[in-house]
């Protein structure tokens, strides 16, 4: 079973198009790898649906870093 | 170009001359519910090369389809090599006739299954029909005229005529022009069966689009796209740029009819061909070569053979006209596309593309089909039609370029 770190970077990789090795946990989305607002949208959802819960569009707009979502999921699952 | 007989150009040309058809069962979903389970898809196509795979999650096949059919003709027309150009004068005209079905589709059914959050941000942008125009422009730096005209099936052609007229009217240099669809979804497909516009020769796939037969018994749903480069004819001599032929002349009309069904006689489809001719500064007697629009329906092919007699009265005794949806089906708004493109090959090569499957010609189209097999002719100029639900008709003219 792979950890939340490597789930999350997996679903990063997919939804922004990037590889694996350019992803941090430090990585912004928007800044690191090259999100625009929509992409971050569907990126949300990508998690939602992969960690099988519901993140509220207020806490979703919060999730700017790859070890931001982390924290989320490991906080909220 | 992406069409079911080649995914470019040449081979797609190469396909026609050769009377191949690229009509087979449909694989993409499973059509085995419906009463038609055939048609033109594309085949082997390998996106990675012209889209990165985040590019492509975002946009429907059929903006795929015309963004690929645009990098080909720009990496052909050498624009991109040529350091003089003024990008503010370079437009885009590339519509569809339905659009991001497939994407629309896969929404609805997310919505229905989880609600409205689900519904993806990329939703609009991934499947409204101008989408190929506004990414074609990002994509190449093109900040002139931006526009996709939808007129169903005559798309493809109206978006050429219009794109042509913005560069004779002084808006812009350069255009790119053409059409492109992905229809053969889950429910594009049902509905035109539903339509019963659709051919159920599921048995004989390529055997099924086979206009002015007797036999013939609807269209078959198509998907492509076709992208022409036009360009003002000074600038082109002045870069240097191969010239493939020259557009003439554009007409357009309505039937103001019936939503889907022919004007008796074919009157709209005559007048439509009326204004290209007069636009084109011609006679009817110039015309050498008619890609029709034939989608090989009941109604509809023995309407344009009515309309083509009433405009070319004895001339129409001498002419040829083909259909090359004989072999790639109907490709809905990119078919006035991809048929601009063999119209003009046709010209340039001096060749008529045939009509395949016209083993016993119907009652009253009597004229000269290019049955089976292409020909060797010294046809110069060459008139394409295309007719779309709501009655709305657009012709255009193209020749030979004698340089």
């Amino acid at each position: 079973m792979s950890t939340v770190e490597e789930r999350v970077k997996k679903i990063v990789c997919e939804q922004l198009g990037v590889k694996e090795s350019e992803v941090q946990n430090t990585s912004s989305f928007v800044e690191d790898l090259g999100a625009d607002s929509l992409d971050t949208v569907e990126l949300v959802m990508a998690l939602e649906e992969e960690f099988e819960t519901e993140i509220p569009d207020e806490e979703a707009e919060k999730l700017g870093s790859v070890q931001d979502a982390i924290d989320y999921i490991v906080a909220h699952t | 170009m992406l069409s079911p007989v080649g995914n470019d150009v040449a081979s797609s040309w190469e396909a026609i001359r050769a009377g191949r058809s690229g009509i087979s069962v449909i694989d993409r979903f499973d059509a085995s519910e419906y009463n038609t389970r055939i048609g033109g898809g594309i085949k082997d196509l390998d996106i990675e090369p012209w889209l990165s795979s985040k590019e492509a999650r975002k946009l429907d096949a059929f903006i795929h389809y015309g963004l690929i059919a645009a990098q080909q003709a720009v990496d052909d027309s050498g624009l991109e090599q040529y350091g003089d150009l003024d990008k503010e004068r370079v437009g885009v005209a590339i519509g569809s006739g339905i659009g991001g079905l497939e994407y629309i589709e896969k929404n609805v059914i997310q919505m229905e299954k989880s609600g409205p959050r689900k519904v993806s941000p990329f939703f609009v942008p991934a499947s409204v029909i101008n989408m190929i125009s506004g990414n074609a422009a990002i994509r190449f730096g093109y900040k002139g005229p931006n526009i996709a005209i939808v007129t169903a099936c005559t798309t493809g052609t109206h978006n050429i005529g219009y794109a042509a007229r913005t560069i004779a009217y002084g808006d812009a240099d350069v255009m790119l022009a053409g059409g492109s669809e992905m229809a053969t979804t889950r429910s594009g497909l049902a509905a035109f069966s539903s339509a019963r516009a659709l051919s159920t020769r599921n048995d004989d796939p390529e055997k099924a689009s086979r206009p002015w037969d007797k036999d013939r018994d609807g269209f078959v749903l198509s998907d492509g796209a076709g992208v022409v480069v036009l360009e003002e004819l000074e600038h082109a001599k002045a870069r240097g740029a191969t010239i493939y032929g020259e557009v003439i002349g554009f007409g357009m009309s309505d039937d103001a009819h019936h939503i889907t069904a022919p004007a008796p006689g074919g009157d709209g489809a005559a007048r439509s061909m009326r204004n290209a001719i007069r636009d084109a500064g011609l006679s009817p007697d110039d015309i050498g070569y008619i890609n029709a629009h034939g989608t090989s329906t009941q109604v509809g092919d023995v309407a344009e053979v009515a309309a083509v007699k009433s405009v070319f009265g004895d001339h129409a005794e001498k002419l040829a006209m083909s259909s090359t949806k004989s072999m790639t089906g109907h490709l809905l708004g990119a078919a006035g596309a991809v048929e601009a493109i063999f119209s003009v090959l046709a010209v340039r090569d001096g060749v008529l593309p045939p009509t395949i499957n016209l083993d016993n010609p119907d009652e009253g189209c009597d004229l000269d089909f290019v049955a089976h097999q292409a020909r060797e002719a010294d046809v110069r100029v060459a008139l394409s039609n295309s007719f779309g639900f709501g009655g709305t008709n657009g012709t255009l003219i193209f020749s030979r370029y004698e340089g």
